[in-house]
């Protein structure tokens, strides 16, 4: 199962700290909004991904599973929706440090 | 049933609704809901029943401009968790559309029995009506669902009015509008199919797209697809505006000519630049090749357009095409529900840079900076709003290169003063000022904030 990055742009504020935490999959446009790139992550960039969906304050950047084995049931018409899910563990106190600040301020 | 035209518009008067009886001697009573004859409601336990594979046998596709599948959408609704429930999308905010606003004028009943038939084949006990609010004058919807009660059909119907606007018709926005929140889109997913209103699985479905369903239910896919072409069968409903003896709503068979359609409004009252195809935020097609193009999507494809919401309108040369898009442009992008940053910013640095370019005041490397923008914007917004408005940019720049880069050097030209040819709705939305995330500072300022936040 393969996970990727996706952003809710609704709620992404332009914080920007996730282009930082994932150089390597996110950069951002002219408005400071996120440009994110869909391709599957490595496992090495997971890690990265899910730090940088910790840190984001709005909550707005999402690790997307898709893949995931369909059930081989009645169900198997209905179009296969990736799951999305926001990833919220307990940050670590490195990255924590950073939410706390206001890039705005 | 030969196939000839007029299906849908049999027996329309633009000026009155048809009465449930009128309605009933044109087409014919429900099947199986009257009859019992053909069975296709009978629901199976695996997927929604026999009338969505007759649906899907018949390649109807959704008429409110995405062009999905209807069938697939009956399909995951009707096997998911839940008490189902029926939106009819009749808000209508592409302002050069007028065909939905016509069948719940003139046809309200076709449109219902294609809700109460989409009901009963998802499992749903309730179809919701949403008009805008312009249309919210349309009380031959209220009175055909009045006239309906003696039916017992097991479908509640109700009518609900949406504030107006251009993405307030968009799936997610009429779900988190009937929800009681407001009319604007939201992240996806939850898909309407999985959690829509009341947190139920909803079938949000254009109004022609079930009028068309009511028509398959009482003669089935062959007939359906006697009309069209393979790739797009059946008939369609278009609004044809511009200089044409007789404006309006028509139904043609898909890949019907545009010329042919022109011939049917009466011919052309004044030589046309260029034709707008499938909306506002649609795509521009030269008149040069009108003749010979096909309504289809297939036909389309070659010019980047599609058939979409049925949009067909004709720019006359007389118009300036820089003005008319530049103008069309700053609408759509005062149109963006200012939720996603993308979008608010894309949208309305294309139209600036347009609006540049329009005066004679964009300097060099204008074109090349609009298609940066373009790409900077295309697909980064909750809904297609932003995608849909590109379209309109990206097609100028080629159909209107000589007459952009006209404008670069010499400014405005005579016809920029003359009146706008394509109409455009004054919606203002109070909120949408104070919850826009147009940012204001310049992209330098942007990124010397991030620069701070690292220090
Ligand atoms: S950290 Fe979150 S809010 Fe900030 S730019 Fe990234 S996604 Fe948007
Ligand atoms: S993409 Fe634009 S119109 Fe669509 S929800 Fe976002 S801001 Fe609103």
């Amino acid at each position: 199962m393969s996970q990727r990055v996706v952003v809710n742009p609704i709620a992404c504020t332009a914080h920007g700290m996730c282009a930082e935490l994932l150089p390597e999959r996110i950069t951002l446009d002219d408005w400071g909004y996120p440009i994110v790139d869909g391709r599957p992550l490595s496992a090495d960039l997971l890690e990265h991904a899910r730090r940088a969906a910790e840190v984001c304050p709005t909550f707005a950047l999402l690790l997307q599973s898709d893949g995931s084995p369909v059930r081989a049931s009645a169900r198997a018409s209905q179009p296969a929706q990736p799951t999305v899910r926001n990833v919220r563990r307990r940050p670590e106190p490195v990255v924590r440090r950073q939410t706390r600040l206001d890039p705005r301020r | 049933m030969t196939a000839t035209l007029p299906r849908l518009l049999l027996g329309v008067d633009p000026d009155s609704a048809l009465s449930l009886q009128d309605h009933l001697d044109v087409h014919g009573p429900l099947p199986s809901l009257g009859t019992g004859g053909r069975r296709l409601l009978s629901r199976r336990p695996d997927a929604g029943g026999a009338l969505i594979e007759e649906v899907e046998r018949a390649g109807l596709r959704g008429r409110g401009g995405a062009s999905f599948p209807a069938a697939s959408k009956m399909r995951a609704v009707a096997s998911a968790r839940g008490k189902a429930i029926v939106v009819v999308n009749a808000t209508e905010g592409e302002p050069a559309s007028m065909k939905d606003r016509l069948l719940l004028q003139s046809l309200p009943h076709l449109v219902l029995d294609g809700a109460v038939l989409a009901a009963t084949a998802v499992g749903a006990d309730e179809a919701i009506v949403c008009v805008c609010e312009t249309n919210a004058d349309l009380h031959s919807v209220q009175r055909a669902i009045g006239e309906r009660r003696a039916l017992r059909e097991g479908v509640d119907l109700r009518f609900s009015v949406v504030p107006n606007g251009y993405v307030s018709g968009q799936e997610s926005a009429l779900v988190q509008h009937l929800n009681g929140g407001p009319a604007l889109p939201t992240f996806t997913p939850p898909m309407p199919f999985q959690s829509g209103v009341q947190g139920r699985p909803t079938l949000v479905s254009n109004a022609e797209t079930l009028a068309h369903l009511a028509m398959i239910a009482r003669h089935g896919a062959e007939w359906y697809r006697q009309l069209g072409i393979a790739s797009q069968p059946g008939s369609t409903l278009v609004t044809l505006s511009g200089p044409v003896a007789h404006p309006g709503v028509y139904e043609i068979e898909h890949g019907a000519s545009l010329s042919s359609l022109i011939e049917a409004a009466g011919g052309l009252s004044a030589t046309v630049r260029a034709v707008l195809l499938g909306g506002y935020a649609g795509t521009w097609v030269d008149a040069r090749s009108i003749h010979g193009l096909g309504l289809s999507d297939e036909q389309l494809a070659p010019y980047g357009a599609s058939v979409g919401a049925g949009v067909i309108a004709l720019l006359s040369a007389d118009a300036c095409p820089v003005a008319e898009t530049a103008r069309l442009m700053q609408w759509l992008a005062d149109q963006s529900a200012g939720q996603c940053g993308p979008c608010v910013n894309g949208l309305h640095a294309i139209a600036k840079t347009f609006a540049q370019v329009a005066a004679g005041t964009a300097g060099r490397g204008a074109a090349q900076n609009l298609a940066r923008l373009v790409l900077l914007t295309r697909g980064r917004g909750a809904c297609r709003h932003p995608d849909g408005a590109v379209r309109l940019a990206e097609s100028a720049a080629q159909v209107f290169a000589e007459e952009l880069s006209d404008h670069a050097r010499h400014g405005a030209c005579a016809a920029c003063g003359r009146a706008a040819e394509f109409p455009l709705p004054a919606w203002s939305d109070p909120e949408r000022t104070t919850r826009s995330k147009r940012t204001r500072g310049t992209a330098g300022s942007a990124s010397k904030l991030r620069i701070g936040a690292r220090a």
